[in-house]
């Protein structure tokens, strides 16, 4: 299998940060340093992904989940670590790019799917209108070819075509997180980004998002990172599983074996209580 | 006391008048580019051409002859204050209303339909500098989309247009992309002198007062309309509803920019030239033409 992603000792510190932030704070402690008061969000973080794989990270709120997913994404910058992507033969080092070249890979190799659909959509202009925004970014100028790509991602991820013309305001909360994905998907993407997809959605619209995505990465072969703090989300679609507690990576390793035997005492507690 | 009432010549003072040439400077460099300078204060309100007046009065030099034009009119308040102002200020300025005279022309909204000169200077007068506005009210995201060439949300909101109206509904202040690298707002002229801009053989400045910045379409640059491959720019086409092309109903031009009004008397829509000084030298020009054919005709 073909490597996608290779991230090392990642770390953000949100605040000015001191030399004994990382040993004052841990999975056993708490994620404030309580010298600085600085909050470490994630530190040494490592893992891989392969194409086609599912990874997931599991963790309460405020465990570091997102901020990884986030850094990855460049929405935010990281403090410390590396992660190379790696894309027909290049190799790109994330954290060293310059922003210029980090957009082109956020708009031509990355999909993003975010928690709140206000986040990942502009709600002032139509469903097909942000599809192009995805489309036009990664340098496509063909008008026609545009609404006929957009109106194919649409009905793929089953958003009414008829409906591409309206602005996702009047949409619901499930519909919106499909046109997302949609968005996501405009330039076939090797890498997608998937935090808390499902969560707030109902349960029978959770499972119909769950399905597609299972069947995008079947149908695809995209390397996905969920991000998700529903044992469920994970059990269903993630492969290999990250446990994390206080920005530290607590357990890893195969979905089934981490939840059905569980090393960690957090990760016990929170395979437990979830039954 | 001198001839311009204490004020030194060009009612700046020559710091002043340094920076905005040093800005010009950098803006012709680095064409599309919006230069920030100091705007000063100016004895009038600043979104009255206050930006395009500081970059006349900066190059304006003895000798020089000077053309104010409002929306192509020579005689409308704004043209007519600005140009009086100028005269104050500028001992051995000459200001004229015909464009061939002038070197150089501060115009609000229109580029004069005779094609300018290599000579020639025209500075306009711009109230939003920044065609990002639309899309990013942040200017410090606006910056930095500057700076990445990142202009696909410009496009998204032609998409939508078209979207909803089957055409590009935008009709003045049309987003220009200067040699293949910034877009630039170019001040709100029609859609018919975009292309006027294309390899302009004449250097065209833009000065935005309130929003204090300087930009520039240097002689002889690319100058594009942003449009999608398949949808492409057009200009407004002046057809009546048989598709025939109006003309002018004092001169009779079929090839100028036409300004819509009522008749007062008759209630019916008229159309006239936007520039007026065209329409007046194309008046003369017809005028001309008969007195010969009646010349010639008396001959034989």
């Amino acid at each position: 299998m073909k490597k996608i992603l290779e991230v090392e000792s990642f770390s953000k510190v949100y605040g000015r940060g001191c030399p004994r932030c990382f040993e004052q704070t841990g999975a056993e402690q708490t994620n404030i340093c309580p010298s600085c008061k600085s909050v470490v969000a994630a530190h040494d973080v490592s893992f891989s992904l392969h194409q086609g794989e599912i990874l997931g990270i599991m963790g309460e709120s405020g465990s570091g989940k997102s901020t990884v997913v986030k850094c990855l994404y460049f929405d935010e910058e990281p403090t410390g670590g590396r992660a190379v992507f790696y894309d027909n033969g290049h190799q790109h080092s994330l954290f060293d790019l310059n922003t210029a070249k980090q957009r082109h890979l956020k708009n031509h190799s990355f999909g993003m799917v975010y928690q709140n659909p206000h986040l990942g959509l502009n709600f002032d202009i139509s469903a097909g209108g942000n599809i192009a925004e995805r489309l036009l970014m990664s340098g496509n100028n063909h008008y026609e070819k545009i609404r006929s790509k957009a109106r194919g991602l649409l009905s793929r991820t089953e958003v009414l075509p008829e409906r591409m013309d309206e602005i996702p305001k009047t949409f619901s909360g499930g519909m919106q997180q499909r046109v997302q994905i949609a968005k996501a998907l405009a330039t076939d993407p090797p890498l997608l980004f998937l935090d808390e997809v499902t969560t707030g959605l109902d349960l029978s619209v959770q499972a119909a998002i769950l399905d597609l995505i299972l069947e995008i990465q079947q149908e695809l072969n995209t390397a996905m990172i969920v991000v998700t703090h529903d044992l469920g989300v994970i059990r269903l679609l993630a492969g290999r599983t990250l446990v994390m507690k206080y920005g530290r990576v607590i357990e890893s390793g195969l979905t089934d074996q981490i939840l059905e035997d569980p090393q960690h005492t957090y990760t016990q507690r929170l395979v437990a209580s979830a039954l | 006391m001198n001839k311009t009432g204490g004020y030194p010549f060009g009612f700046l003072d020559e710091y002043a008048k340094k920076e905005v040439r040093r800005s010009v400077l950098k803006a012709i460099a680095l064409p599309g580019y919006q230069v920030p300078y100091s705007s000063r204060e100016m004895p009038m309100g600043r979104g009255f051409g206050t930006g395009g007046l500081q970059l006349t009065l900066s190059l304006i030099g003895k000798g020089e002859t000077l053309k104010v034009i409002d929306q192509g009119s020579d005689d409308s308040v704004n043209a007519v204050n600005l140009r009086t102002f100028v005269e104050m200020t500028c001992p051995d300025v000459n200001t004229t209303t015909k464009t061939e005279e002038a070197t150089l022309i501060q115009s609000r909204h229109r580029i004069p339909e005779k094609e300018l000169t290599e000579k020639q200077v025209i500075i306009l007068q711009v109230p939003y500098p920044d065609p990002l506005t639309v899309v990013e009210p942040s200017e410090d995201k606006r910056k930095v989309m500057h700076g990445e060439m990142d202009y696909s949300r410009l496009l998204v909101k032609l998409y939508e247009d078209i979207v909803k109206f089957d055409e590009i509904t935008i009709s003045h202040r049309y987003p220009t992309r200067i040699n293949d690298c910034y877009i630039l707002d170019p001040s709100p002229i029609p859609r018919f002198d975009v292309p006027k801009m294309h390899h302009s053989k004449a250097l065209i400045l833009f000065g935005a007062g309130r929003e204090k910045k300087i930009y520039a379409v240097p002689p002889y640059s690319k100058a594009e309309p942003i449009a999608f491959e398949d949808v492409k720019f057009r200009v407004e086409d002046f057809n009546d509803e048989h598709g025939m092309r109006r003309c002018c109903a004092r001169c009779g031009s079929k090839i100028s920019f036409l300004d819509e009004f009522m008749d007062s008397r008759s209630g019916k829509k008229v159309y006239q030239c936007s520039d007026i000084d065209w329409c007046n030298q194309e008046l003369q020009l017809a005028k001309k033409e008969t007195e010969t054919e009646k010349a010639s005709e008396e001959n034989s």
